[in-house]
């Protein structure tokens, strides 16, 4: 239960930080980090959800995008990237950088309430 | 809490944070900021505009005097329905901005000088030569003078900009356009300032050919001495066939030129004494406008039309870039309706039709820009000498900000003649060490601005003269047709009186002998109204015989075959139809090859060439003389006629430190048709054998054959696959660009699409009652990367096709199929 909570919270509340465009892009850092404090878990665990929640979201908000796009901008995006033009690529790249700095926010969170 | 593990994943994360918010160096471009750009709420992915988006809006918009109605049809082009004329140019702005807002800031950073600002010390010499070229200067004279004479120009162009700002104002930072997230910066407030360096961009780019030709010109010169130089770049154009029909007889002219009594030794016969300073240090100059920046348009009575009416074509050949430099607009108020291609970046609409009347320009090619060369008392460069006397300067600061740089002050001695663009502290592989102050025509106040918002309302030909009468930069032929049956064609411009080859080349400028003698009046600008013939022209050929009585300018200036090829076809036409049009403007015949051709082919002796070459003679030879996609023909017949041009002056060219111009080929053809023993075709380097063109054309066959073996291995034979035309983005990343599309065309073909360059807008309008007219250019309405609008007219536009352009009133076109979203601007 804890594990779907703290994901779903990580990824909404990144969500929402994410709603502003004049608050910087990675403000999840510090809501991850957060939840990380309120949510306590082992460490491992904490960064996989943090991974787990910012790589879902941003893949799954890229995805999304990218289907209602039929592409366009993606293949454009991953020639010059460079990643051969490949949206696929291109749409694991931005779920794996969010899921990165995602994961390492929230194990950072987690050394600062240990049980 | 453990620190330890806290601090090292801290700083972990910390590091990682820094990392994907800083731009990488990579070669020789910096990279996005990778989080940023990658992050699907404010990166890239939010550009990524949904293929059927619902474009339905309603803004709110203070600055407003009543509420304007916008109907975009299906192709995006956007119809503007107001009370206010200010109101129609204020919603333009707004949507100039809201489609193509990068594109805007972009051009204008170009034409001012600040590209390094963006792009770092990288573009500095981009920015140096706008910058002493004087185009920041030539701006702000046109804007003092608009503020001060023009209040309905300056209305106009202030309620644009607050349009633009109305825009920006709103935008939210992860809506920022593409390309600012790809390089990093943020778009700043518009103002009529950057209108007027947007303007003053055109006129570089339509008479700046000369800020390159007149230094090559001059070293083509002094490398040749004038007598050989005289016989490769001859202004003789045996062939032409002039704006003005030929035997048109012209008015005593109101100036006549005086050539300075020392013209022939000391301008002509001058050889360059210059020490060639081997320690400056050389910029490079921005690659030189495209000589071909060039055009066709015409117009065709009714007595030559199926319909009785006219019927009025363009299509402005200029550099094919996306986003597309031209945005397809309709402008209705009480005062006017109008259609046609605006240029983001300024009010109104530039080449279109009105309910009354339509217009074109093709570009005039007349030159407008010399130089002076300048002797300064020291290297302080504060006093030059001119008449007898040193004379004091002005110092003008242009300082350039540098992006992770210090700023740059460029302080520009400002002479009697203009800036002094080269000097000790700026020069070119071209100037070569001199001192030259630049004279040009577009440094000059100029009411450009009004002549397209005078058109746009013309009803006739007399508003249409006078619309025109106020142009100034850069010389244009101004086409017209009106629904009550007139055509005409103007040279318009501020020209200057010439004394034959004056400003060709760099001109002595210490005193005023070589000064100009005056700009032909207006009313001696060459024009044709009517004429019997039934069809007026212009494809940027000179304009007219040389019965008129004004030196036009170096020939080189001036291409020839495009003209020649479409009088020959409108001569023949009759019963014409816009479709018939259609045809004319995407013609590929090539006139020059049905020349030159036959002309090769007499000093061509077959049995001797080896069997590869009797190989691509042959499929010369078959050739239907049309530049089309699939030829090979035309490839061999390029490629054949280029070597044998090497062949016949190479030798004459070669040896030269930098690059000559190189001769054009009317002049080898006409040599060629004399069937003379033009020395020339002497190759000067074997002392013991003189060659005529029979052993250069058997020289150059036989090197071409080598070159087309090469291509045909490649599988490049093919004219499209030879000629590779794309369209460009502006910031020349391939993938934001089209490549290798599949058209015809070419050099001397009405159809003047080259590599990278050609008919940018293609206009056909027929006026009949209701206006009936067909466009497109290459490119689409939305300058975002990542919308379907973003190139949706490209492949159109290569197959040769038209879209039926929608020019309806309010209520006929709401209810008009094509039409899809409504943008509601409400005054607040």
């Amino acid at each position: 239960m804890k594990i779907i909570i703290s994901i779903l919270l990580c990824a909404l509340l990144a969500y929402a930080v994410g709603i502003y465009g004049n608050l910087p892009w990675w403000s999840f850092v510090v809501t991850n980090l957060i939840v990380a404090i309120v949510v306590p878990q082992k460490s491992f665990h904490s960064f996989l959800f943090g991974f787990l929640s910012i790589g879902l979201l941003w893949g799954g908000l890229a995805i999304a995008i990218d289907q209602g796009n039929h592409h366009i901008l993606a293949t454009k995006v991953a020639t010059i990237l460079p990643l051969k033009g490949s949206y696929i690529s291109l749409i694991v790249l931005t779920s794996f950088v969010g899921a990165l700095l995602g994961g390492l926010a929230s194990l950072t969170g987690s050394f600062i309430k240990m049980k | 809490m453990r620190l330890l593990p806290f601090l090292a994943s801290a700083i972990v994360t910390i590091g990682v944070v820094f990392v994907l918010n800083t731009q990488l160096t990579i070669g020789p471009t910096k990279s996005p900021k990778l989080g940023y750009f990658l992050s699907p709420q404010q990166g890239f992915w939010k550009n990524a505009e949904i293929v059927n988006t619902n474009f339905d809006a309603s803004i709110v918009a203070g600055e407003l005097k009543g509420n304007v109605d916008v109907y975009l049809d299906d192709r995006l082009v956007p119809h503007i329905y107001a009370d206010h004329d200010e109101d129609a140019y204020f919603v333009q702005g707004y949507l100039h901005a809201k489609y193509r807002l990068w594109q805007m800031d972009f051009q204008t950073r170009v034409a001012s000088g600040r590209l390094s600002e963006i792009a770092g010390a990288d573009k500095l010499s981009i920015d140096r030569f706008f910058r002493r070229l004087g185009m920041v200067y030539g701006a702000e004279q046109t804007e003092a003078n608009i503020n001060a004479t023009n209040p309905v120009m300056k209305a106009t162009v202030d309620a644009y900009t607050s349009g633009v700002n109305a825009y920006l104002k709103q935008l939210a930072p992860e809506d920022l356009p593409f390309e600012y997230k790809l390089m990093n910066y943020e778009p700043e407030l518009w103002t009529p300032k950057k209108t007027y360096l947007f303007l003053m961009f055109m006129s570089y780019d339509l008479t700046g050919h000369s800020v390159a030709a007149d230094l090559q010109l001059t070293n083509t010169r002094d490398f040749l001495g004038y007598d050989l130089f005289s016989k490769l770049y001859t202004n003789n154009q045996d062939s032409l066939d002039p704006i003005i029909p030929k035997g048109t007889v012209y008015q005593k002219p109101s100036i006549i030129p005086i050539k300075p009594v020392n013209a022939d030794s000391t301008y002509l016969l001058h050889k360059s004494g210059v020490a060639y300073n081997l320690q400056t240090k050389f910029e490079t100059s921005p690659e030189a406008p495209n000589k071909n920046n060039g055009s066709n348009n015409w117009a065709v009575a009714g007595s030559k039309t199926k319909s009785g009416r006219p019927i009025l074509c363009s299509d402005p050949h200029l550099g094919l870039n996306l986003p597309s430099l031209w945005y397809e607009v309709q402008i209705t108020t009480p005062t006017h309706s109008t259609y046609g291609a605006s240029f983001p970046g300024s009010p109104a609409v530039i080449i279109g039709f009105n309910d009354s009347l339509a217009w074109g320009v093709t570009n005039a090619g007349r030159d407008v820009l010399d130089y002076y060369e300048l002797k300064f008392k020291d290297s302080t460069e504060n006093e030059y000498w001119f008449n007898g006397e040193w004379k004091s300067v002005t110092k003008r600061k242009e300082v350039i900000k540098v992006k992770d740089s210090a700023d740059v002050v460029e302080e520009i001695a400002m002479t009697h003649w203009g800036p002094a663009m080269y000097d000790a502290h700026y020069q070119n592989p071209q100037s070569k060490g001199r001192n030259l102050a630049v004279k040009w025509t577009a440094h000059n106040a100029s009411a450009g601005v009004e002549t397209f918002y005078q058109l746009n309302r013309a009803k006739n030909y007399d508003d249409y003269l006078h619309a025109i009468s106020l142009w100034t930069c850069p010389g244009q032929n101004f086409v017209m047709a009106t629904k009550s049956g007139d055509i005409a064609i103007k040279q318009q411009g501020s020209f200057v009186a010439r004394w034959e080859r004056q400003g060709d080349f760099i001109m002595p400028g210490q005193d005023s002998s070589y000064d100009w003698q005056g700009i032909i009046p207006n009313e001696e600008n060459p024009i044709i109204k009517n004429p019997i013939r039934g069809f007026v022209s212009s494809a940027n050929q000179k304009a007219t015989d040389i019965t008129y009585p004004y030196y036009l300018g170096t020939a080189t200036s001036f291409p020839l075959y495009r003209g020649i090829s479409v009088n020959k076809h409108l001569i023949t036409m009759s019963q014409i139809t816009p479709q018939d049009m259609q045809a004319l403007q995407t013609n590929n015949y090539n006139v020059f090859a049905e020349t030159a051709r036959p002309a090769l082919m007499r000093y061509l002796q077959t049995d001797k060439l080896s069997t590869d070459a009797k190989r691509m003679v042959e499929e010369l030879s078959h050739w239907n003389l049309f530049n089309e996609e699939g030829s090979k023909g035309i490839t061999v017949f390029k490629i054949i006629w280029d070597s044998v041009e090497q062949a016949v002056w190479g030798d004459e060219l070669a040896g030269s430190d930098i690059p000559l111009t190189k001769p054009d080929a009317y002049v080898l053809l006409d040599q060629l048709l004399k069937d003379s023993n033009w020395s020339i075709a002497d190759d000067i380097r074997t002392k013991n054998k003189i060659e005529n063109f029979k052993d250069q054309v058997a020289l150059g066959v036989e090197n071409a054959t080598k070159k087309l073996l090469e291509l045909e291995k490649e599988n490049k034979l093919e004219w499209s696959l030879f000629k590779a035309t794309r369209v460009m983005h502006l910031t020349k990343i391939p993938a934001l660009s089209r490549m290798n599309l599949p058209i015809g065309g070419g050099v001397n073909i009405i159809n003047a699409t080259t590599e990278n360059h050609g008919p940018s807008w293609r206009m056909i309008v027929h006026l009949t009652d209701e206006i009936e007219a067909y466009g497109l250019y290459p490119g689409g309405q939305s300058g975002n990367p990542g919308s379907p609008y973003y190139d949706s007219f490209v492949n159109y536009w290569a197959a040769g096709k038209y879209y039926h352009l929608l020019f309806l009133s309010k209520e006929k076109l709401i209810k008009n199929e094509r039409t899809k979203w409504h943008i509601q601007f409400k005054t607040a």
